[in-house]
């Protein structure tokens, strides 16, 4: 497994190829569904964001409340469809890398490949796994929004595959393509 | 006569809530040990090795196995011969839900006016419940939080009666394949057929309830299983969807009478962090 320190080089993205298993550390900023309307918003309003988006990575994620104790409560990723709408608006000014879960749309994977980008699946459902990962715990907007609120974490060895990479890569299609079974096939 | 204080009823959901998200079941277990041995992709394996690795850690330390600790879908059996008494049967599940979401530092993820506000209720209430009254003096409860990722990939249709039995292999198989990496399998395929369109619904929900690989009593429905989760597993989807043998742990299927005009297909998918606990009182 490849070790990658967050936010990622330029010329860390453009060795990444999909299906590559890497491990995070470094900064990531938190947010989904509600946070991406309200940046969006912030953006055509002409406003500021709550943070210096540009080569950062964000994480789709709404962890479940912490316990006394912990940093966080389990954390693993969402389905990263729903911020289709928003991805090519933030990949356009600077965001560099996404961490969720399942399928992009043609045009976030278009976007990608633009703006030189990465995007990376987490095991969805190893919560409480990936929670161990996350060393610190910061919220940064949108508070009121529970746990949809914009977050700063850091990680050390956060788990994760490259699915989308820059040169047009896709692990969901080559993986599939290559461990399928035609019909009639012998299995 | 048997008496249930509606007390009871909260204290019995409230620990069904924090005990399903935390421990997964044995059967679930030994479904996904079982897929680790037989998947061959490399990313795939590794994927399942953090699935097992996640069950531990959420059991040991009493943390969620999912952060999405769903929406609290709550089967009850009514004996006929029960009264429930101080206090409403519904009202004391949905404080049973408060508590044990509260207790338990489990996600609250329920928001009101959904096309609209979406303003979350902060305690994951009210509870989805479906009740049967059932002979004898018994109350079961069954607790599934159902988490959005596999709920969202659910699929329904009416086919033609000519359509018969390759028409609902080709509607579940394109549904699983369709949902790709979406609801995080290896899924657990929860398929009714018959009935209207609400109970078709409600049977793939039940369906996920049976221990995992237990065919059905049926030997036809259980030859479709079997064909059904050899067809799935030839999509290549995989384990997270990194491509793989193992796209599900199992196809449950349930059946009920239908109209002489309709062939109901339901589809309701079960992520791997398949969640359930039950009680009887």
């Amino acid at each position: 497994m490849q070790k990658i320190i967050s936010p990622i080089s330029d010329d860390v993205i453009e060795n990444l190829r999909a299906g590559d298993q890497v491990l995070i550390s470094g900064v990531i900023y938190v947010g989904r569904d509600s946070a991406h309307k309200r940046l969006i918003e912030t953006l055509d309003r002409g406003g500021e964001l709550p943070f210096d988006i540009r080569g950062q990575t964000i994480y789709y994620m709404g962890p479940s409340p912490t316990k006394p104790g912990h940093v966080i409560g389990s954390a693993g990723p969402t389905t990263s469809g729903r911020m289709d709408a928003y991805t090519p608006r933030l990949l356009s000014i600077g965001l560099k890398a996404m961490i969720g879960k399942g399928l992009r749309s043609d045009a976030v994977k278009e976007a990608i490949k633009e703006y030189k980008a990465v995007y990376f699946a987490a095991v969805g459902g190893a919560a409480a796994l990936i929670a161990k990962s996350i060393t610190k715990s910061d919220i940064v907007a949108y508070e009121e929004l529970g746990p949809e609120a914009i977050l700063r974490l850091e990680v050390k060895d956060f788990p994760a595959v490259v699915i989308n990479d820059m040169h047009g890569g896709d692990l969901y299609q080559e993986g599939k393509a290559k461990y399928k079974i035609q019909p009639g096939a012998a299995s | 006569m048997k008496e249930i204080k509606a007390k009871d009823v909260t204290s019995t959901v409230a620990r069904l809530c924090t005990e399903a998200n935390f421990f997964l079941g044995d059967d679930v277990l030994a479904a996904l040990r079982k897929a680790r041995e037989e998947e061959e992709s490399p990313v795939a394996r590794q994927i399942l090795d953090q699935i097992l690795e996640n069950s531990t850690i959420a059991a040991k330390d009493e943390m969620p196995l999912c952060q999405d600790c769903g929406l609290a879908i709550v089967f009850i059996e009514l004996g006929q011969e029960v009264h429930i008494s101080g206090g409403d049967l519904y009202q004391a599940v949905d404080e049973g839900v408060r508590q044990g979401y509260a207790e338990g530092y489990l996600r609250k993820s329920a928001v009101r006016q959904p096309f609209s506000a979406r303003v979350n209720t902060k305690d994951n209430t009210p509870a989805i419940i479906h009740t049967e009254v059932v002979p004898g003096d018994q109350l079961k409860i069954t607790v599934a939080p159902k988490g959005g990722g596999s709920e969202n990939m659910s699929r329904f249709t009416v086919l033609k009666p000519a359509q018969g039995r390759q028409g609902v292999v080709d509607f579940v198989v394109s549904a699983v394949e369709e949902a790709g990496s979406n609801p995080c399998p290896p899924t657990i395929v929860g398929v009714g057929i018959g009935g209207s369109a609400e109970k078709a619904m409600i049977l793939a929900k039940k369906a996920l309830l049976r221990t995992v690989g237990e065919p059905s009593p049926d030997p036809e429905v259980a030859e479709l299983e079997k064909e059904l989760l050899q067809r799935i597993n030839a999509t290549g989807v995989g384990a997270g969807g990194v491509g793989g043998r193992i796209t599900s742990l199992a196809v449950h299927v349930e059946t009920f009478p239908a109209h002489i005009a309709s062939l109901p297909v339901a589809v309701n998918l079960q992520c791997h962090s398949a969640r359930h606990k039950e009680a009887v009182l």
